[in-house]
């Protein structure tokens, strides 16, 4: 019965190749062999010395007052991004997600996703009234079709879903056009 | 300046954008000579990643010059070229002062469950990131580091995440020697967490995707065993088989939210967000491991629940490690091994494009057309 699986007996499996054949094979084989010696071990290493932290505490960052934070947080942290503050119709629902719900609730995230999608239409129908419209070709970069290897390639990552992917990214432009148009003809009708 | 920015799920452009300031003592305003789109800003492209908004530029991984410091910067002054961890940190926080960099708990006042990130989302900390011509870099004294003179810039730019995220992913799995490790993933993270895994000692790497370029340099690159898993009715067995029924020491999740291999959960999360994304790698691991094995997961994942088989991980008694890698602990160890050629990070690259450029270079990287693995960002070309 010697040659049973691994798994169904006691021995512990045997390298296939030594540690020599290893060394010779494969460059820096084991330099970091011992497990202590190895940067993240151990995984709290107290060291606060080691930063480059000059306070104890960073002076606080100016503008914190009407900051959103999540209510898991004891305050506006000390310092924060400034990048797109909140705005309009999505700035309400991401503003509601904040100061409502902690991060545990599954409402908190779906909100912030609504208010993304929010973002996202309104932003679109803004650009239409101005001197640089959304262009979903240059923006999706499917230009990069044309090159080589594009649609016909076999290996491509997307290929499982290639068919729903145009219809996804597509379809909210559609559905919208075609808003427009029935909302014209009624108009015109009028 | 010219900087990324986001449109909308799979929408993206360049504007003119104002150039960022000094708003904190501790910043640094830095232009970016060289930046590069990661596996995770892909998520955000997407529109998975909750609270992205219009007009947000990505980029995590930069690196350039110092353009201008605040007042208590001690350590940097313009002219020095720094490379940035992507992990914003202070180095005081009950967190920082243990070495979880990427918990930090004083630049991400938007959720305590992440620490901050640049260019990610207002859910780690609403910076604006590094596809721009310039970048806000906070506490300027912990976070950068200027780049030794011998150090390639592609090397550099890899350090700031992918190459870094690899080295602790083999960390995570806690390799002993003569280990079978198997990574899932044959990207830039995966890539370099099984040439790591052979500096740990592993007896045998095997890495398993589906795209032939990726498993061509896993071969080539990490002297790795490959596995297609389109070519097998069902990896997990194939895995069994592989290691004499017995399951891997050690698995290492490289992949995170978007996988594919199961049609049904990546239209179910990645594109329909029925869920927080498509957990197929993260349950091939937990399936694929021996019992009593290590899972590392280093794919990123965001906040939303996900469909993970957490009985097979009670049940097998595993070890689950995983964290946002704390970027700049593992820089000097990390400096030797690409200095001795034992880890290859700029092996990686096979795209440069002009950050006018950047809409295609998402897409590309996205649907992997043209054999891509890594893309790089010129904004100054």
């Amino acid at each position: 019965m010697t040659d049973l699986p691994t798994a169904y007996v006691a021995d512990r499996a045997r390298m296939r190749e030594t540690p020599e054949q290893l060394r010779a094979r494969i460059p820096g084989w084991g330099v970091d062999l011992d497990p202590a010696d190895r940067p993240s071990h151990p995984k709290l290493q107290y060291a606060p010395e080691s930063t480059g932290a000059h306070w104890r505490f960073p002076e606080r960052q100016p503008g914190s007052e009407d900051r959103e934070r999540s209510i898991e947080h004891a305050f506006v942290t000390p310092v924060f991004g400034t990048a797109q503050p909140l705005h309009g119709a999505s700035g309400a629902i991401r503003r509601l997600a904040y100061e409502r719900f902690s991060e545990a609730r599954l409402a908190h995230w779906m909100l912030l996703i609504a208010g993304d999608r929010v973002d996202a239409w309104g932003s679109h129908l803004r650009s239409l009234a101005s001197l640089r419209p959304d262009n979903p070709v240059t923006q999706t970069g499917v230009r990069a079709e044309l090159g080589a290897d594009g649609v016909s390639r076999t290996g491509r990552s997307d290929r499982r879903h290639q068919a729903l992917d145009p219809v996804l990214v597509a379809g909210p432009w559609v559905a919208a056009a075609g808003v427009a148009v029935l909302g014209a003809r009624r108009l015109l009708r009028r | 300046m010219r900087a990324m920015t986001y449109r909308g799920p799979y929408k993206l452009r360049v504007e003119e954008k104002d150039r960022p300031r000094i708003e904190h003592p501790n910043d640094a305003i830095v232009r970016v000579q060289l930046a590069a789109i990661c596996g995770s800003d892909l998520h955000l492209y997407h529109g998975m990643m909750p609270d992205t908004r219009i007009g947000h530029t990505f980029g995590h991984e930069f690196i350039g010059v110092v353009d201008e410091v605040g007042p208590s910067v001690e350590r940097l002054q313009a002219g020095d070229r720094v490379m940035v961890p992507f992990n914003i940190f202070c180095g005081s926080c009950w967190f920082c002062a243990r070495g979880l960099y990427s918990n930090c708990h004083n630049v991400n006042p938007n959720a305590t469950a992440v620490g901050g990130i640049y260019g990610y989302s207002h859910t780690t900390g609403g910076y604006d990131g590094g596809q721009a011509e310039y970048v806000r870099v906070p506490f300027a004294d912990v976070g950068p580091t200027k780049i030794p003179e011998w150090m390639h810039d592609e090397d550099a730019v890899l350090l700031t995440d992918a190459a870094a995220t690899g080295y602790f992913g083999a960390q995570l799995g806690e390799i002993a020697e003569g280990d079978t490790v198997v990574v899932l993933g044959a990207g830039p993270v995966g890539l370099i967490a099984a040439q790591s895994a052979w500096l740990m000692g592993a007896g045998r790497v095997i890495v398993v995707d589906h795209l032939a370029e990726r498993l061509e340099k896993a071969r080539s690159m990490c002297h790795a065993e490959t596995l297609d898993y389109d070519e097998h009715d069902d990896i997990v067995v194939e895995l069994k088989r592989q290691t004499d029924f017995l399951g891997a020491d050690v698995v290492i999740e490289a992949v995170g939210a978007e996988a594919d291999g199961s049609c049904l959960q990546h239209v179910a999360g990645a594109k329909l967000k029925l869920q927080g994304g498509s957990p197929v790698a993260l349950n091939w691991a937990i399936d694929g491991v021996r019992k009593g094995g290590t899972v590392a997961v280093v794919g990123a994942y965001g906040p939303i629940p996900s469909a993970v088989k957490f009985g097979d991980a009670l049940n097998k008694g595993l070890t689950l490690r995983m964290n946002q890698t704390p970027v700049k602990r593992q820089w000097p160890r990390m400096f030797e091994h690409v200095r001795n050629g034992h880890l290859t990070p700029r092996e990686l690259v096979t795209h440069r494009f002009p950050l006018e450029h950047i809409s295609e270079a998402y897409h590309v990287f996205s649907a992997k057309l043209d054999g891509c693995i890594k893309p790089l960002i010129l904004p100054s070309s």
